[in-house]
């Protein structure tokens, strides 16, 4: 491949991803004066963390009591107990301490009568554990992903980050089982770029594009874990795909768990407010797999609203009007260009829509990536972020946390990296055949010239996604799916790239963007496949009780090619200190 | 003389005919300006038909189906479609907007779709943006606190948190800015509205200790006074924030502070 002219670069770490994660590790090397390059396929601001609305989650106990062990329970509780107990309470105590960073660092959160940072009721977010509504999620307006993500930039121009902008990394090079770096390609002048680093984190956030209907951006193609896969080392509890109770209908767009938070709440075609029969407690504010599995059986029993009778309706129309303007201001514009409705008059339609990955990277709290055998781990690489499966979100993440995730281990990534290199150490040589192998791929995709169009295929495994992965799944569903995904796959075969030149060259971007996630529906399905129970997020109708004696356990994916092998590790039954007790399995109601 | 013929290679010629082959019979024709960086070829303007049966209602919506269904060479920016990453900025129907958040029922006749005005093309759709991201980083855009106190929050009141209403929403598409005649003429010494609307948010924020030194720092002749209240920079913000007030507030301060 002596064709693609390379440009060599050396650095001490290089984070790949520039949204919340990426960049709040970023801040945290620059501080630590190791030489940092930050990667990303977009500006930094286009990410999807601006998207985020609700809030981030932290006890810091302005609106009344809170406790971070509370907050811990909530979130075992959440993930189903298939998180890991010595992340979630590291998460759930660092998370005060992250939060007052970022309003030092500027976020314009909202503000309470006392000026103190405001939070909102969310669903899961209980005191006392489990005893009544306690208000955590902090916020800035609905509009928290955006604030916080703007903030987290200017910080890194602040701290002189090293900023690699429409880059599209291409794969990550590994050197006896060690990361060494990554390659990517410069679309603004097309040519490729070898990256050196003691450290690689990954921060390439979710694959939400793998389904039809998502809430998650374009761009949302979980490169970082398709890197991964092809390096040989697997991900971790691909099964667990959110459903957000409240996309818009038809359209994907998020509306935000905040709105039932301000006192929203879900009706269907009786004129029922169904979640009281479902979750007599929490309501409208039990965590996202259990409303979205209820709104799921209200319109498979014909209660659905519309047409079709296949949404249902979300109504704010009784709130008040100064409440709506201040605290939701986002959503009311939302609504109006995506539903055209008017939330002070009318309900919003909405349906449970992809929202977000609980699988991915596996790591440890530090972020650092693990093989998947024990607690052994992969030298030179991390994970942060949507990307990683640390696990604090388990078989389902409560709404807020993904936020406070982002920061807590983005800066927890930076800490490690700073323990464990030295600025400035030497790299040693490594050879070309790693080069050759990426460029390999680039070069034979970006030539191809066959019969199916990278959107066909891209449409056919979302579909497919859709509709045999979903809330609810059987053994037949997920047969089919496990079929149907590999014939996507085997249309790789086939595929046909059309533009062959090499700056901004977007066709053969969604067509590795499509090689990518065409890996981690395979990994999806097939996970999905071989959990024969129901948890969290992962509903079987087949088997629908939790068998915590079988399947108390990580599902770890490997995928080579269209191949996959499926594997189980322990989940982490211990805290990290004496400062709180293990939370043993419960029956999970709200 | 001074040359005053735009050079050669900027003329937009005739591009490519795709006729429909779908045998709708709700069509529109779509045209969008192309240009390819590595092919040496003037910009052209290829002309698309689309089929409005099968399409959804926004601008955005129309570019993916000639990109997944006629022309996958198409090359433009888009990533969250619902308005808030800023990706999709582009001129449409001759007014900058969000291809996302803009429908296309509200365009009459022919659909025009052309990069944001007076940027260098990189290619199609795609333009430069990095000269108004470097001005961006010239106005310091973080907070800058004397604050001793490092386990609570700083306290702002209501009213100063109100303040950042209307500025900090800013989604940095450069749909303003890309509007202004005068960030057209002046682009590398005026810091345009987007900028300035940001310079704004930093100083009305209670919680920064160097309001008066950001003050000065944007208090120059180009940098601020280039802007002539043309208030097409309001006009075309597709958040629907009003970056000329912003400017006319910090000139406001400018004339009755003592600095």
């Amino acid at each position: 491949m002596s064709s693609y002219k390379i440009i060599d670069h050396e650095y001490d770490v290089i984070v790949l991803g520039a949204g919340g994660s990426g960049l709040r590790a970023a801040v945290g090397l620059s501080e630590a004066g190791l030489k940092t390059a930050c990667i990303s396929k977009v500006f930094p601001t286009r990410s999807h963390t601006s998207a985020a609305q609700g809030g981030i989650s932290a006890s810091l106990g302005n609106m009344g009591e809170d406790d971070w062990r509370w907050h811990m329970y909530d979130t075992v509780k959440g993930a189903d107990w298939l998180g890991d107990q010595d992340s979630i309470e590291y998460l759930c105590k660092e998370a005060p301490a992250a939060v007052i960073e970022l309003e030092k660092y500027g976020v314009p959160f909202s503000r309470t009568d006392d000026g103190k940072i405001y939070q909102r009721p969310f669903g899961g977010m209980t005191k006392n554990y489990g005893n009544g509504i306690v208000q955590r999620t902090c916020a800035a307006a609905d509009r928290t992903g955006h604030a916080i993500l703007h903030t987290l930039y200017g910080q890194a121009l602040k701290h002189n980050t090293e900023f690699f902008i429409e880059y599209f990394a291409l794969d990550l090079l590994m050197k006896d089982g060690e990361c060494k770096g990554l390659i990517a390609w410069n679309l603004n002048d097309g040519t490729i770029h070898r990256f050196r680093a003691h450290s690689t984190i990954i921060a390439t956030g979710g694959y939400g594009k793998a389904y039809y209907s998502a809430t998650s951006a374009h761009t949302c193609t979980g490169d970082g874990n398709a890197m991964v896969l092809r390096a040989g080392l697997p991900l971790q509890d691909m099964e667990f795909v959110q459903f957000h109770p409240t996309g818009i209908y038809g359209h994907g767009t998020l509306i935000s768990e905040g709105v039932r938070g301000e006192g929203g709440y879900l009706v269907n075609s009786k004129g029922e407010r169904f979640m009281e029969r479902y979750a007599p407690k929490a309501k409208d504010l039990a965590s996202r797999d259990v409303v979205s599995r209820s709104m799921s059986i209200e319109i498979n029993e014909g209660r659905g609203v519309g047409k079709e009778q296949d949404h249902v309706h979300l109504h704010l129309s009784h709130l008040d009007k100064s409440i709506i303007e201040s605290r939701l201001p986002g959503i009311t514009e939302a609504a109006r260009l995506f539903a055209n409705v008017d939330v002070t008059k009318e309900p919003i339609p909405v349906v449970p829509t992809v929202h977000y990955n609980m699988g991915g990277i596996p790591t440890n709290y530090k972020a650092e990536v693990l093989t998947g055998n024990d607690s052994e781990t992969v030298t030179g690489l991390m994970a942060i972020g949507e990307a990683a499966c640390v696990s604090v979100h388990g078989a389902n993440r409560l709404g807020s946390n993904s936020l406070i995730d982002l920061v807590v281990f983005g800066r927890a990534a930076a800490r490690r990296a700073a323990e464990l290199v030295k600025p400035g150490t030497p790299h040693e040589d490594i050879g070309e055949t790693e080069t050759e192998k990426c460029l390999e791929r680039f070069d034979k995709l970006r030539n191809s010239n066959g019969e199916n169009s990278t959107a066909e295929l891209r449409l056919s495994m979302q579909k497919t996604m859709q509709s045999k992965c979903a809330v609810f799944r059987t053994e037949k569903t997920l047969k089919e799916g496990v079929d149907d995904v590999r014939k996507a796959y085997d249309g790789m075969e086939s595929i046909s790239v059309k533009d062959r030149s090499l700056v901004f060259n977007t066709d053969l971007v969604e067509t590795l963007e499509f090689d990518n996630l065409i890996r981690q529906a395979i990994t999806t399905v097939d996970s999905a496949y071989n959990r024969q129970e129901s948890r969290g997020a992962h509903a079987r109708e087949d088997f629908p009780k939790r068998d915590d004696e079988k399947f108390m356990q990580h599902t770890i994916a490997w995928c080579n090619g269209k191949d996959s092998k499926i594997g189980y590790r322990p989940v982490t039954k211990t805290t990290l200190t004496n400062e709180v007790q293990y939370f043993p399995p419960q029956e999970r109601v709200y | 003389m001074v040359q005053i013929n735009l050079p050669k290679n900027s003329e937009v010629q005739k591009g490519i005919y795709y006729q429909d082959k779908t045998g709708s019979k709700n069509i529109r024709k779509v045209n969008v300006y192309r240009w390819d960086p590595s092919n040496g070829e003037n910009p052209r303007e290829d002309t698309y038909e689309v089929d409005m049966d099968n399409c959804p209602s926004k601008v955005l919506d129309i570019l993916n189906k000639i990109k997944n269904e006629i022309d996958p060479s198409l090359a433009y920016r888009r990533s969250c479609a619902h308005g808030v990453c800023g990706s999709c900025a582009m001129n449409m129907d001759g007014k900058n907007g969000l291809a996302c958040t803009k429908p296309h029922s509200e365009i009459e006749g022919d659909i025009n779709i052309y990069p944001l005005p007076h940027l260098k093309v990189k290619k199609d759709l795609i333009g430069d943006l990095s000269g108004l991201y470097k001005q961006y980083e010239s106005i310091e855009p973080w907070l800058k606190t004397n604050t001793k106190v490092e386990t609570t929050e700083i306290i702002q009141s209501k009213k100063d948190r109100a303040k950042l209403d209307g500025a900090y929403e800013c989604i940095m598409c450069a749909c303003c800015s890309t509007s202004c005649p005068s960030y057209w003429w002046n682009e590398d010494k005026f810091l345009g509205p987007a900028v300035l609307l940001q310079a704004y948010r930093w100083i009305v924020d209670s919680r920064d200790d160097e309001r008066k030194e950001r003050l000065k720092k944007v208090a120059d002749e180009l940098k601020l006074y280039r802007c002539h209240t043309i208030m097409n920079c309001t006009n075309a913000c597709p958040k629907g924030l009003n970056p000329a007030k912003a400017i006319a507030e910090l000139k406001k301060m400018l004339a009755t502070s003592n600095l």
